[in-house]
């Protein structure tokens, strides 16, 4: 009885710390964001009264809302596709090749994600910058200075701009992955696929990407989430949201709409709603990739 | 007959050189890419303004440190990294004090509750740091943790423990349990069992988990920005950002950009130190985002 008392109490110690914290500072405020969606709730010393699903209604009415919705789906499409992408061609090309300089290849194109997204965000403002950024200088030594555009200021290209900067953050991370991958591939298959007169490109799609599936499945939707979290702070650093909300994406407005609107009730409800697509597209990716379909 | 066999021999590796070439160059344009950015941000905080604005391409004149002495005193860059060090120690030793011992008990132990525990701190995986910043922010006003920063680095803790203790869960679980058999039988309690022998075996997962915390909680932005009220509290990413506000009025680029490089430099020793770990450990806890 002694011994389970004690055990029982090891057990308790271990546990209660870390569900203390846990509780309190994300189960806790997870319940709320689920409930508080359905009040309206302005300001820390309002008291919040029950209006039902009226902010989800309103949601899809706000103008600013829905251009936000789409710039995130725009970046949440293009960015995924194109980072993993460039890291798979990348991590087959450094894997197969056997290059001397592999490991510098890979430690390079790894390090931007370690970075603080608030440092990219800023030496990117700069790449961008109308006057003295890189890009348009770049444009007007090759002779084509017509070219030069404010970058971050025009509707046109101010997304663009953005999915770069977040693709240039995001391949070295799943290159890694990939590569580590790839390693695990036996060599025999390429081997065998050689003699057999199998083309480099052929091994490609016939051998590195259907081994790599299941690993190529998890980073869609780990890329689709992180586009979600780093935009936030890329585009409240790099544009603010501008010009005129063409940058906009959901997570700053959602802030916005809390912080400097005061509009909690309808900023939850905004909360709620990223939550359950995050969630729908992680499901639906998820059963588009399954092995059955591919 | 006439065709010698060193000929065909070059002949069919003249491509296999040029494939390799022009592979070459297609990594190189990619190292650059990923490079310049940076050498451009080291180059550019030893310039005067006028040399900023000038051209991204020239070098400085002369080596101007001027930027560096700016950076720490007008702009206080150095407070900034002393918080963000008090910062990610303080959640770094909660998360520890927290996840290790969670992890043994699920890793390792048998009682009732223990699967639904386990499902309960997988869920919170999908739960980001974002969605529920509202709610957050007014449970912290009330109870008085906002401008704090123990309450920061307590948000950071729970932020990153779902996915530590997944991660060392599964280390504990490799452990033969012959050690613990062995510890009991040698009259060492529970507790001692934890941390005198469990700990140290379970060294490579926590080693993981400390590698990529530390970068977490170094770069951490949006909930630092949003409960740190007073500057003298605020965090290195925070600093840097009212730094490139204030700058677009001041126009004191170079000692913005000696900050970022302040900055850049424990990032690139702890790379430098860890790589090999951080990328082996990607692997280790399968994966993270």
């Amino acid at each position: 009885m002694n011994m389970k008392t004690r055990r029982g109490f090891f057990i308790a110690a271990c546990l209660l710390p870390g569900l203390a914290l846990f509780i309190l500072f994300k189960v806790y405020p997870t319940i709320q964001i689920f409930q508080k969606s359905l009040y309206l709730w302005t300001g820390v010393g309002d008291t919040p009264k029950f209006i039902g699903l009226k902010n989800f209604v309103d949601m899809f009415n706000d103008e600013a809302f829905l251009l936000a919705l789409r710039n995130t789906g725009f970046l949440m499409l293009i960015v995924p596709v194109l980072s993993l992408l460039i890291a798979l061609i990348n991590a087959s090309l450094l894997t197969q090749t056997k290059l001397k300089e592999r490991g510098i290849y890979r430690t390079v194109f790894f390090f931007p994600s370690i970075l603080s997204f608030v440092v990219i965000a800023i030496l990117w403002s700069f790449i961008y910058h109308p006057t003295m950024g890189f890009v348009n200088s770049g444009l007007e030594l090759l002779g084509l200075g017509d070219w030069a555009l404010s970058w971050l200021g025009d509707q046109r290209t101010v997304l663009w701009a953005l999915a770069i900067t977040l693709i240039w953050q995001a391949t070295g991370y799943y290159m890694v992955m990939y590569m580590a991958g790839i390693d695990g591939i036996s060599p025999d298959l390429y081997e065998a696929a050689g003699l057999d007169g199998a083309t480099r490109i052929q091994q490609f799609f016939h051998i590195t990407i259907p081994m790599l599936w299941e690993i190529i499945r998890v980073t869609i939707i780990f890329s689709i989430n992180g586009v979600l979290t780093i935009s936030f702070v890329i585009v409240s650093i790099m544009t603010g949201g501008g010009p005129d909300r063409h940058s906009e994406v959901v997570m700053t407005y959602l802030y916005s709409q809390a912080f400097t609107n005061s509009n909690f009730g309808y900023a939850m409800a905004i909360g709620v709603f990223i939550f359950i697509v995050s969630l729908l597209l992680a499901l639906i990716s998820n059963k588009l990739t399954e092995r059955g379909s591919h | 007959m006439s065709a010698n066999p060193t000929a065909i021999q070059t002949r069919r590796k003249a491509p296999a050189v040029i494939g390799k070439l022009v592979l070459r160059v297609f990594l190189i344009v990619q190292t650059l890419i990923v490079v310049y950015p940076l050498l451009w941000n080291i180059l550019a905080s030893f310039k005067s303004n006028a040399e900023v604005m000038e051209s991204p391409w020239s070098l400085p004149s002369v080596l101007n440190f001027d930027n560096y002495v700016r950076a720490f005193t007008t702009a206080k860059i150095g407070d900034y990294m002393i918080n963000s060090v008090l910062v990610v120690v303080m959640s770094m030793a909660l998360l520890l004090l927290t996840a290790v011992p969670t992890a043994y008990v699920l890793g390792r132990m048998k009682f009732r509750g223990r699967s639904f525990l386990t499902n309960f701190y997988m869920a919170g995986l999908f739960i980001g740091g974002v969605y529920i910043i509202v709610p957050l922010f007014i449970m912290m006003n009330d109870m008085n943790m906002l401008d704090n920063r123990f309450w920061l680095s307590a948000v950071y803790a729970t932020g990153s423990l779902p996915f530590s203790v997944f991660l060392l869960t599964g280390f504990m679980k490799s452990i033969p349990h012959d050690y613990e058999e062995a510890a009991m039988i040698d009259g060492c309690g529970y507790f001692g069992t934890l941390f005198r022998i469990i700990t140290p075996m379970a060294r490579p997962g926590i080693i993981t988990l400390i590698v990529f915390s530390f970068f977490d909680f170094w770069n951490e932005y949006v909930l630092a920005m949003t409960f740190i009220t007073s500057d003298a509290k605020k965090t290195i990413p925070i600093g840097l950002s009212n730094l490139m506000s204030i700058q677009q009025y001041a126009t004191d680029w170079g000692s913005l950009f000696a900050g970022l490089v302040i900055v850049l430099v424990p990032t690139i020793v702890v790379y430098a130190l860890l790589q090999k770990k951080l990328t082996q450990g990607m692997m280790l806890g399968g994966v993270k985002g």
